[in-house]
C-alpha cells in the first residue's frame, strides 16, 4: 500500500508507522482462509482521502492504510488505538460524519465517510 | 411488545447451541445478537477443535457456525435477529433491545443469557499505546478482515489462545518475535506449543513484559526474566523490536444482564471474574433465567456449546416441551461429555472454580475481594 504512505507523507505519519508499513498489511494468500473483500470505496480521514473496502470495519480500513492512532485520551491526551476489535472496550472511538463516540471497530465502512480522530469526550480536534 | 417462549441473548457457540437444542424440542426460540452476523467469536477460530467427535473435534470453529446455523435454520420455531443489542432486563422480566438506532421491548417466558466474554488486559507503561492489541482483536483483524496487525509481533501469554494466535500470525505472514510467559511452564496444549517451536519462535518462560516502547504507536517491547518472587530481574532486561504487542492474558465474563437480573454473583478468579450462581441445569437463581458459555464462567468453545445445549434443554423442559424421562436421558448424555471435557490436568482450574462457585453464598450481589469487574 505505497499509496497509503504517499497520502500520509505529512505530519500524520510517524517514523514507526513507516516501519509498520514496510510490507502490505492486507493478506493476499492464506493457507486456510479466502478473503473476498467488497468494492473499493474512498473515504476521508482528517481531511485526507483514503481507500478501503465497503462494509469492512472502519478501524480495519484505517489500520490497513497505516493509521493506528484513532483518538487521544481525555486527560493526558495519549494516543489510543483499538484494543478488542469487537465493540467491548471503546478504545477505538472516532468521529464519523460529525457524530462523536462511534466505535470504529464495529462500524461498517461506507463511501465518502468523513472520519476524524476523537479528542477526549467527543469534541473533534479541528474544533478545539 | 414482542413475546417469545425462549429468548437467547448471544449467537456465539453457547447461544446457538441453546437455540438448536431448545428448538429441537419444539420450543419457540428467538436469538438476539448484537453483531451483524451470527457466530460470536467462532468467526475467527480457524484452528481445528479438540476432544471427541461429539465435541466437533477436527472441525474448524469457522465451520461449526454453519453446522449450528443449519440445525437451527431448518426449523420454523427458531429465528436469529442480528444487529440487536439486548441492553437491559427489568424486574418484570421485560428486555430492552437496541437495533439500528431504534429501541423495542420483548418479554420471554424463559431467558438464556449467553453473552460471552471480554478480553482482559495487562497494566504496564505503554500498554495503552496503539499497537497493543488483545489476542482476540488480532484474530478478528486478520482472520475475519484479512488485515495483519503489524509485521513483527510480540505475543504475551503462552496459554492456548496465545499459542494458537501466534501460529495464526505466522500463517498470515507475520513475524512472531517471541512469546513471553510469566509461568515456569507453557500453559496451553503442547501440540500448539510444538507447532510454533518447530518454526523456531522463541518462547520465553519465566519472563514478563515491562514496557511497550513508542511515541504514537508501538516500536518495541522491553522484557525481563522474573525471579522466584515474580519480581523482574533488572540485569536481564532486553529490548525486542516489534510494531505490535499482542496480549493473550485471559477473558472476563460479560455479566451485565446477570447483575441487572438480580442473579447471585460471586468473584471466582478461576472462572475469570464475577460469575452467576447456577445449578446443574444451567439455571441461575433467578426464576426463568438460564446462563451458558463464557458468560457463566470462562472455559472454551466446546464447553460453551455443551452448556448451551443443557440450558436450551432445561428451558424447554421447564416449559413442558420435554418429558421428565427424555430430559433425564439427554441431560445425562450431555453432562457426561462435559465432565469428560473438564477431566484431566487441563480442566483442573475450571473444576476448582466450579467447586468454589458451588460453595459461594447465594442471594447476594455483594462485591468481594478482587475488585469490580464491571468497570
Amino acid at each position: 500500500m505505497s499509496a497509503g504512505i504517499a497520502l500520509f507523507s505529512g505530519n500524520h505519519l510517524h517514523l514507526s508507522e513507516v516501519d509498520f508499513m514496510e510490507k502490505e498489511l492486507r493478506i493476499s494468500e492464506h493457507p486456510v482462509l479466502d478473503f473476498s473483500p467488497g468494492d473499493k470505496v474512498q473515504f476521508w480521514f482528517e481531511g485526507e482521502p483514503v481507500t478501503g473496502y465497503l462494509g469492512e470495519p472502519v478501524a480495519a480500513a484505517l489500520h490497513a492504510a497505516g493509521i493506528r492512532v484513532l483518538r487521544y485520551s481525555r486527560r493526558l491526551h495519549r494516543p489510543r488505538g483499538f484494543y478488542c476489535a469487537i465493540g467491548n472496550c471503546s478504545e477505538c472511538l472516532v468521529e464519523i460524519d460529525g457524530e462523536p463516540n462511534v466505535r470504529s471497530c464495529i462500524t461498517p465502512l461506507a463511501e465518502g465517510m468523513r472520519i476524524r480522530r476523537q479528542a477526549g469526550e467527543g469534541r473533534a480536534i479541528a474544533d478545539s | 411488545m414482542l413475546t417469545a417462549e425462549i429468548i437467547v441473548v448471544g449467537a456465539g457457540p453457547a447461544g446457538l447451541s441453546a437455540a438448536a437444542e431448545a428448538s429441537h424440542w419444539n420450543a419457540g426460540v428467538t436469538v438476539f445478537d448484537r453483531d451483524a452476523t451470527p457466530g460470536g467469536q467462532l468467526v475467527k477460530q480457524t484452528h481445528r477443535f479438540f476432544g471427541s467427535r461429539a465435541q466437533r473435534a477436527g472441525t474448524r470453529g469457522i465451520d461449526i457456525i454453519r453446522i449450528l446455523l443449519d440445525e437451527i435454520g431448518e426449523r420454523e420455531n427458531a429465528r436469529i435477529v442480528s444487529g440487536a443489542d439486548v441492553v437491559s432486563r427489568y424486574d418484570d422480566g421485560v428486555l430492552g433491545i437496541a437495533k439500528a438506532g431504534h429501541w423495542f421491548k420483548a418479554k420471554p417466558e424463559r431467558l438464556i443469557l449467553a453473552t460471552g466474554a471480554a478480553e482482559k488486559t495487562l497494566a504496564f507503561p505503554g500498554s495503552d499505546l496503539p499497537g497493543v492489541y488483545g489476542a482476540g482483536a488480532v484474530q478478528t483483524l486478520m482472520n475475519v478482515h484479512g488485515v495483519r496487525p503489524g509485521q513483527h509481533v510480540l505475543m504475551v501469554g503462552a496459554g492456548n489462545i496465545g499459542l494458537i494466535v501466534a501460529y495464526q500470525l505466522i500463517q498470515a505472514g507475520v513475524e512472531v518475535v517471541g512469546v513471553v510467559e510469566a509461568s515456569e511452564r507453557i500453559g496451553g496444549y503442547w501440540v500448539h506449543a510444538s507447532k510454533i517451536r518447530r518454526l523456531k519462535i522463541p518462547i520465553f518462560t519465566r519472563h514478563t513484559i515491562l514496557q511497550a516502547r513508542g511515541k504514537e504507536s508501538v516500536e518495541g517491547a522491553i522484557i525481563a526474566e522474573v525471579g522466584g518472587d515474580w519480581a523482574p530481574i533488572e540485569s536481564t532486561r532486553r529490548e525486542l523490536s516489534c510494531d505490535a504487542i499482542c496480549l493473550a492474558v485471559g477473558l472476563s465474563p460479560l455479566v451485565d444482564l446477570m447483575w441487572q437480573s438480580g442473579c447471585s454473583m460471586s468473584w471466582i478468579s478461576e472462572l475469570g471474574g464475577y460469575v452467576p450462581a447456577r445449578d446443574p441445569s444451567m439455571g441461575s437463581d433467578v426464576d426463568g433465567v438460564y446462563v451458558a458459555g463464557d458468560a457463566a464462567g470462562i472455559e472454551e468453545a466446546s464447553a460453551a456449546m455443551m452448556e448451551g445445549r443443557i440450558a436450551g434443554l432445561s428451558a424447554a423442559h421447564s416449559l413442558g416441551k420435554v418429558s421428565d424421562e427424555q430430559f433425564g436421558l439427554r441431560a445425562e448424555e450431555i453432562g457426561r461429555e462435559l465432565a469428560n471435557l473438564r477431566s484431566g490436568p487441563t480442566g483442573e482450574v475450571v473444576r476448582r472454580g466450579l467447586s468454589k462457585l458451588e460453595r459461594a453464598p447465594r442471594n447476594s450481589q455483594v462485591l468481594v475481594e478482587g475488585g469490580d469487574s464491571r468497570c
